[in-house]
């Protein structure tokens, strides 16, 4: 092999393809049935989603990337049940769902843990919900904070934690009310580099431990990488299914493969799909090449 | 000593002793303003209390002319060879000096009614705080339910907040004679005056409140199955609680400032009524040690409160900052 010849990203190693096929063959936990979304303001109309197509299979790791305003905020609170569908319909073990509900979990990028509750309280909140006695659900919740790693921190208050442990307490507490699916909306990135990837290697941790299906979305190609067993791709305007890419990386993940060539491959194909949606996006954030800053000072030495 | 300073910045932070330092002052300098008008006859003292009215037979001893006036009474006796009225620099009978409003004060818990009252201050002053407890707990038993559910049930709001937001700007006074034609004359229709002053601000402050509740926490406690009467109880109760008890301290002092139209109305009675009889009699030492009282009564609460409440939504106030 030529040196940085990286390998095609579509080429999966062989416990990885046949890790997808055993995925393949299990049963859809969350299909989104040609979902649209318009949102109709007083003058014109943004089409978020157009025709959104695909399917979660039990015990799947979906991440979706796209650039910004793509609609993957959109489409997660549709998934949640928090936004209502244009067109389409959601289902959830092939039912379809109306409204939000606890077969749907979900852990916000803002931290929305209930600040009058202590931790334990807080993971309490969905098993009570459910219906459990309160002994029953604090029992509950114990176990679950053993999960998360914060059973020594039951009585704190929210406050009194830092983002990452509030983070760890939200994962808990939706995972209490014993979801289907958990639905994570950018859930790390106000997180340091450092903390991030530890939560993420906990999510993963905990989801080799139980019987959760995830779709989890994320600006961060590393993380979705990462973490993904396939990689939803959205183009904006409209937003729409672009890429669907097995990622192929082997099981367990760690984070030495994010030096690997598979990784590489895969992140330089996402890149440069993302980059090429970003000549259609109006507002030029993403400067890049050719923008002129004004001197607003005048500077004596060189900085380069 | 760097707290002191620091106080005295856009949204600075204060230390415990600045805090202590400026508290003692709060209190401390308009006593000491209200002392040195009040002993120090250079700072103001415009008028003359008479002690010997000399040979003018218009003066009386214990009567109060402006300086002028004396004067020119002096020397009018000068020129006539009689004695000459005596007085001493006096302020206004409606300035009376902290040490007189301190011994009506006093008196006001160990005598009983001064002359022209028939209650003592402490009489009076307990039943206005009856009227303000009945009003306020009638108005609190409506408005708060009503306001939260405001807040939370958009299709309530905008059935009920448009006429309330009318009601709101008719004046609680102008519904006096009407509360009295319909209530009789004794305490009902005070109470009515405190509840109409009170229950249409409250409604609309706690339906607002209520508004204000983090909607992400609304949404993350759907997506844990809570909905209907569990969301309420659960979520937004608790979330609104501090937010509410606040809204209920500020709104007490509505209640108080009503309490002066609905004591005038009927058959008059409680401190509004004590205070303008002994006005009338020119008793101002009363006058300001039942205001005094009120002021007290009414910091004192609020103090009360505001700890009470720090203790309950300790949580609040550590992520307020
Ligand atoms: N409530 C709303 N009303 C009107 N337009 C909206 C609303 N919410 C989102 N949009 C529009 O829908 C599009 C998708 O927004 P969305 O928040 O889903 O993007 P996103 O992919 O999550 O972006 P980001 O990566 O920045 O979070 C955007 O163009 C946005 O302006
Ligand atoms: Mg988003």
């Amino acid at each position: 092999m030529t040196e940085h010849q990286l390998p095609d990203y579509r080429t999966l190693p062989a416990d990885v393809a046949e890790r997808m096929e055993q995925i393949r063959q299990r049963e859809y936990v969350l299909e989104i049935d040609h979902v649209g979304k318009v949102f109709a303001q007083k003058r014109h109309q943004t089409v978020a989603l157009e025709d959104i197509e695909f399917g979660v299979h039990r015990r799947e790791f979906v991440c979706v990337v796209g650039p910004s305003g793509c609609g993957k905020s959109t489409l997660i609170r549709i998934l949640a049940g928090l936004e209502e569908t244009t067109t389409g319909r959601i289902l959830v073990d092939g039912k379809p769902v109306n409204g939000p509900g606890p077969d749907r979990g979900m852990v916000f990028q803002k931290y929305t843990l209930f600040p009058w509750l202590d931790v334990c309280r807080n993971v309490m909140f969905g098993i009570e919900m459910g219906g459990a006695e309160r002994a029953e659900a604090r029992r509950q919740a114990m176990q679950w904070l053993q999960v998360v790693g914060l059973e020594q921190f039951a009585t704190s208050f929210p406050h009194q934690l830092s983002g990452g442990m509030q983070q760890r307490v939200a994962i808990a507490r939706a995972l209490a009310a014993r979801p289907r699916v958990l639905l994570m909306d950018e859930s790390f990135s106000a997180l340091d580099a450092q903390t991030r990837l530890k939560m993420q290697n906990y999510l993963m941790e905990i989801w080799r431990k139980i019987d959760i299906t995830i779709v989890f979305i994320t600006h961060d190609l590393d993380e979705a990488i990462y973490l993904a067993d396939r990689i939803l791709v959205l183009k904006p305007r409209p937003g729409r299914v672009e890429e669907v890419i097995e990622v192929p990386l082997s099981r367990p993940r760690r984070a030495a493969q994010m030096m690997s060539d598979e990784f590489l491959a895969t992140k330089a194909h996402l890149e440069g799909l993302i980059r090429s949606f970003g000549d259609t996006t109006e507002e030029t954030d993403e400067g890049e090449d050719d923008f002129t800053i004004p001197l607003l000072t005048l500077v004596t030495d060189k900085a380069e | 000593m760097q707290g002191l300073a620091a106080s005295w910045r856009l949204y600075g932070r204060t230390d415990g002793v600045s805090r202590g330092v400026f508290g003692v002052l709060a209190v401390l300098l308009p006593l000491l303003a209200w002392s040195a008008v009040s002993y120090l006859p250079f700072v103001w003292h415009p008028q003359v209390l008479i002690t010997d009215p000399g040979g003018e037979d218009y003066l009386e001893s214990g009567m109060r002319m402006n300086r002028a006036d004396f004067s020119r009474a002096v020397s009018e006796m000068q020129s006539k060879n009689e004695p000459v009225p005596q007085g001493i620099a006096a302020n206004p009978v409606y300035l009376p000096s902290p040490g007189e409003v301190l011994t009506a004060f006093v008196h006001a818990f160990t005598s009983s009614a001064p002359t022209g009252a028939e209650h003592s201050i402490t009489q009076a002053f307990g039943h206005s705080i009856q009227i303000i407890f009945w009003g306020f707990l009638i108005s609190s038993l409506i408005g708060v339910p009503l306001g939260v559910m405001c807040g939370s049930l958009p299709g309530l709001a905008r059935l009920v907040e448009p006429s309330v937001d009318f009601f709101r700007y008719l004046p609680a006074p102008a519904f006096g004679a009407l509360a009295v034609a319909i209530l009789g004359i004794y305490d009902a229709p005070k109470i009515a005056i405190i509840v109409i002053g009170t229950l249409f601000q409250q409604i609309l402050v706690i339906a607002n409140t209520t508004r204000k509740l983090d909607f992400a926490l609304i949404e993350a406690s759907r997506t844990l199955g809570a909905k209907g009467l569990k969301l309420l109880f659960r979520v937004v109760i608790p979330g609104i609680l501090p937010d509410l008890y606040r809204d209920q301290r500020i709104l007490l002092g509505w209640a108080w400032t009503y309490l002066i139209v609905a004591e005038l109305i009927g058959t008059s009675s409680g401190i509004t009524w004590f205070i303008t009889q002994q006005a009338r009699y020119q008793h101002f030492d009363n006058v300001y040690a039942a205001m005094a009282i009120i002021g007290i009564a009414g910091l004192g609460t609020d103090m009360v409160l505001g700890l009470l409440g720090r203790r309950f939504f300790a949580w609040k106030r550590e992520i307020d900052g």
